[in-house]
C-alpha cells in the first residue's frame, strides 16, 4: 500500500515511470493491454492498406503507400518492444492476439474497397489516431511516451498524404469524386468510434486517468478530431455523412448526430465485415512462416556452435 | 535500328525487371514470416520501384513522344514489356522468393557495377544510386539462401527446390541481341558475356556455402526480352494497371 502511494506521488509529480521502476501490478497489466493493442493495430492495419499496393494507380502512389505501410510495421515493432519492457515476449503477445485475448483497433475490421479508401484511411483513421497519440506523448510510462513521439511525426505525414489523395480525387473526374465521397461515407463514423465509448460508459478510463496513462478523455479527444476534420472535408467539397452536424458558436465546437453504438459493439464482438478475414490472414501467414523462423534459429545455433569449436 | 530506339528499348528492359520484381515483392506485404522480414521485402520493393521511376522517366524522354513514366508503366500492353521471365514468376514460398531474388540481384549487381561506367551519363547516374541498394538486396538474398540451405531439413529441401525450379529462367539473363550489341559499341550498355561468368562464380560460391547443389544447365526458357512472357505477367499487369485502364481520363 505504501508503495502504491509512493508510485502515485511520482505520477502526480509528472515523473515518467521507467521499465525497471516499481509499479503496481494493475498498472503493468493495463499498459501491456493498451500498448500491445496499439502494436497489434499497427500490424493488422497493414492489411486493408496492403489490399491496394498492387493496384496503386501511379509509381509515386505505389511508393508512398509502400513507405507508409512500412512505417506502420515499424510502429508495430517498436510498440512490441515497448511492451516487452514490461516483461512479456512478442510470441506471447501474438498468441494473445490469435486467441482473442488481445484486441486491435476496431477500425481495421472495415474493408478498403476503392482507391479513395487509401486516402480516407490516411486522413481519417491516421488523423484520429494522431489526436490520441499526441495526447499519449505525455503518458506516464516513459518507453510508451517516447515511442509516441516518434510515431506522431510519421503519422502526421500519413495524414497529409491521405488528405492529398482525397483532395486530388475531389478535383478529378465524376467517378473519382464518387469514390471519394463513398469512402468518406463508410469511414467517417468508424473513425469517430476509434476514440471509444462516451466517457460515461468507458470501462478502462478511471484508473488510466488516475495513473496518467490517459491524459484526456475519449469524448475530449473525439471532439478535437471532429473540430479539426469537418472544415478539412468542407474545404475539398466532401459531405460529412451526418445531417445533424452544426457549428455551435457558443461552445466553439461542432455538434454531431448520435453515434451508432450498437454497430460499435457488434464489430468489437467479432461481427464486423472483416474481423474473421483479418485474423485468419494473420494466423495463416504466421503459421506459414514457422519453417522460416525455425530455419533461422537452427542456422544461428549451428553458427554459434561452429564459432565456439573454432575458439576451442 | 536508330540509337534512340535501341536506348529506349534497353531502358525499358532494365525498368521492367525492376518494376515487375518490385511489384512481386510488394505482394509480400503483411504476409512475411515475421515483421522485420515484412519490412525488408517491401523495402527492396520500394528501392526497385524507385529505380523504375528513374529509368522510365528517362525512357520517356528518350522516346520523345510526350509520354510519362506512368504512361509507360500503366498503359503499356503485355507484349511490350521486356522484363526477364524470372522476375514475373509468382512468389511461391519464402524460399522461392529468396532464390528468385538471389538470381536477379546477383545479376543486377554485376550489371549495374558496369553501368556505372556507361557513356550515357543519365544511365550512369541511375546506376550509381541503384548499386548501393542492389548491394543490400544481394546481401539480404545471400544471407537467407545460406540460412535456409544450412538451416533445418525442411528449409534445405525447400531452398534446393526453389533453386532447381528457377534455374531454367537464368539463361535468359545473359542473352545479347542487336539492341545490346549496338549499345555496347557506343559503350552505353554492358557486355553480358563476362557477366555470365561472374554470376556463375558468385552463385556457385553462395550455394556451396548454403550446402546446396548447383543445378546442371539444361533447358533454358527465354522470351522476356522480346515480349513473349509466361501466363503470369498478364494477370500481374491486369491488377497493376487496373485503375489507369478503367478510368483513362482520371489523374491520380
Amino acid at each position: 500500500m505504501a508503495d502504491e502511494i509512493k508510485f502515485q506521488k511520482r505520477v502526480d509529480n509528472g515523473e515518467y515511470i521507467e521499465a525497471k521502476d516499481e509499479m503496481p501490478e494493475e498498472y503493468r497489466r493495463h499498459l501491456i493491454r493498451q500498448i500491445s493493442q496499439h502494436a497489434h493495430s499497427e500490424v493488422i492495419g497493414m492489411q486493408p492498406e496492403g489490399n491496394w499496393i498492387t493496384r496503386a494507380p501511379s509509381l509515386r502512389a505505389k511508393q508512398i503507400l509502400l513507405a507508409k505501410i512500412q512505417d506502420e510495421g515499424g510502429h508495430g515493432l517498436y510498440l512490441y518492444s515497448a511492451t516487452e519492457t514490461l516483461g512479456i515476449s512478442r510470441d506471447e503477445l501474438i498468441k494473445q492476439l490469435h486467441s482473442g485475448k488481445a484486441k486491435y483497433s476496431n477500425i481495421f475490421n472495415y474493408p478498403a474497397l476503392n482507391w479513395a479508401d487509401i486516402g480516407a484511411i490516411g486522413w481519417l483513421v491516421d488523423g484520429a489516431a494522431i489526436v490520441n497519440q499526441v495526447s499519449l506523448q505525455r503518458t506516464s510510462y516513459g518507453p510508451y511516451a517516447r515511442a509516441m513521439v516518434r510515431i506522431c511525426k510519421e503519422e502526421s505525414f500519413h495524414q497529409r498524404q491521405g488528405y492529398e489523395i482525397m483532395a486530388k480525387m475531389m478535383s478529378g473526374t465524376k467517378e473519382q469524386k464518387e469514390m471519394a465521397q463513398d469512402a468518406m461515407n463508410r469511414w467517417w463514423w468508424p473513425a469517430l468510434m476509434m476514440f471509444g465509448p462516451h466517457d460515461t460508459n468507458s470501462p478502462h478510463s478511471s484508473n488510466a486517468v488516475k495513473w496518467k496513462i490517459k491524459r484526456e478523455t475519449n469524448d475530449e479527444l473525439r471532439q478535437k478530431f471532429i473540430d479539426k476534420t469537418i472544415p478539412q472535408a468542407e474545404l475539398i467539397g466532401l459531405k460529412v455523412p451526418d445531417n445533424n452536424v452544426k457549428w455551435n458558436a457558443k461552445t466553439n465546437h461542432y455538434e454531431i448526430g448520435e453515434i451508432n453504438w450498437d454497430e460499435f459493439h457488434k464489430v468489437i464482438n467479432g461481427h464486423g465485415p472483416c474481423n474473421k478475414q483479418r485474423m485468419n490472414h494473420h494466423k495463416k501467414y504466421h503459421e506459414e512462416g514457422i519453417w522460416v523462423r525455425e530455419a533461422a534459429e537452427a542456422y544461428s545455433k549451428k553458427k554459434l556452435e561452429r564459432e565456439s569449436l573454432i575458439q576451442a | 535500328m536508330k540509337k534512340e530506339e535501341a536506348l529506349f528499348k534497353y531502358l525499358l528492359r532494365l525498368a521492367d525487371d525492376s518494376l515487375i520484381l518490385g511489384h512481386r515483392l510488394s505482394e509480400w506485404c503483411s504476409k512475411a514470416p515475421f515483421i522485420e522480414e515484412d519490412l525488408a521485402l517491401t523495402n527492396i520493393s520500394l528501392d526497385m520501384i524507385g529505380r523504375t521511376e528513374a529509368l522510365l522517366t528517362y525512357a520517356a524522354v528518350v522516346e520523345g513522344k510526350n509520354q510519362t513514366a506512368d504512361d509507360l508503366a500503366y498503359r503499356r500492353p503485355e507484349q511490350n514489356y521486356y522484363n526477364h521471365l524470372l522476375c514475373e514468376q509468382p512468389n511461391g514460398d519464402f524460399a522461392f522468393t529468396i532464390a528468385r531474388q538471389l538470381f536477379q540481384s546477383t545479376f543486377e549487381f554485376f550489371l549495374y557495377s558496369e553501368l556505372l561506367k556507361s557513356k550515357d551519363e543519365t544511365l550512369a547516374a541511375i546506376a550509381s544510386k541503384s548499386i548501393k541498394e542492389i548491394k543490400y538486396h544481394l546481401q539480404h538474398a545471400s544471407d537467407w539462401t545460406i540460412r535456409l540451405g544450412d538451416g533445418t531439413e525442411e528449409s534445405k529441401i525447400r531452398m534446393q527446390k526453389a533453386v532447381n525450379e528457377l534455374w531454367m529462367f537464368t539463361g535468359e539473363l545473359f542473352e545479347m541481341d542487336e539492341i545490346e550489341n549496338a549499345l555496347l559499341k557506343s559503350a552505353f550498355a554492358v557486355d553480358l558475356v563476362p557477366i555470365k561468368i561472374q554470376w556463375q562464380n558468385k552463385i556457385q560460391q553462395i550455394l556451396t556455402e548454403a550446402t546446396l547443389i548447383v543445378p546442371e544447365d539444361d533447358y533454358m526458357q527465354t522470351g522476356g526480352r522480346n515480349g513473349i512472357h509466361s501466363e503470369y505477367l498478364g494477370h500481374l499487369l491486369c491488377e497493376m494497371q487496373y485503375l489507369q485502364r478503367a478510368y483513362p481520363d482520371a489523374k491520380w
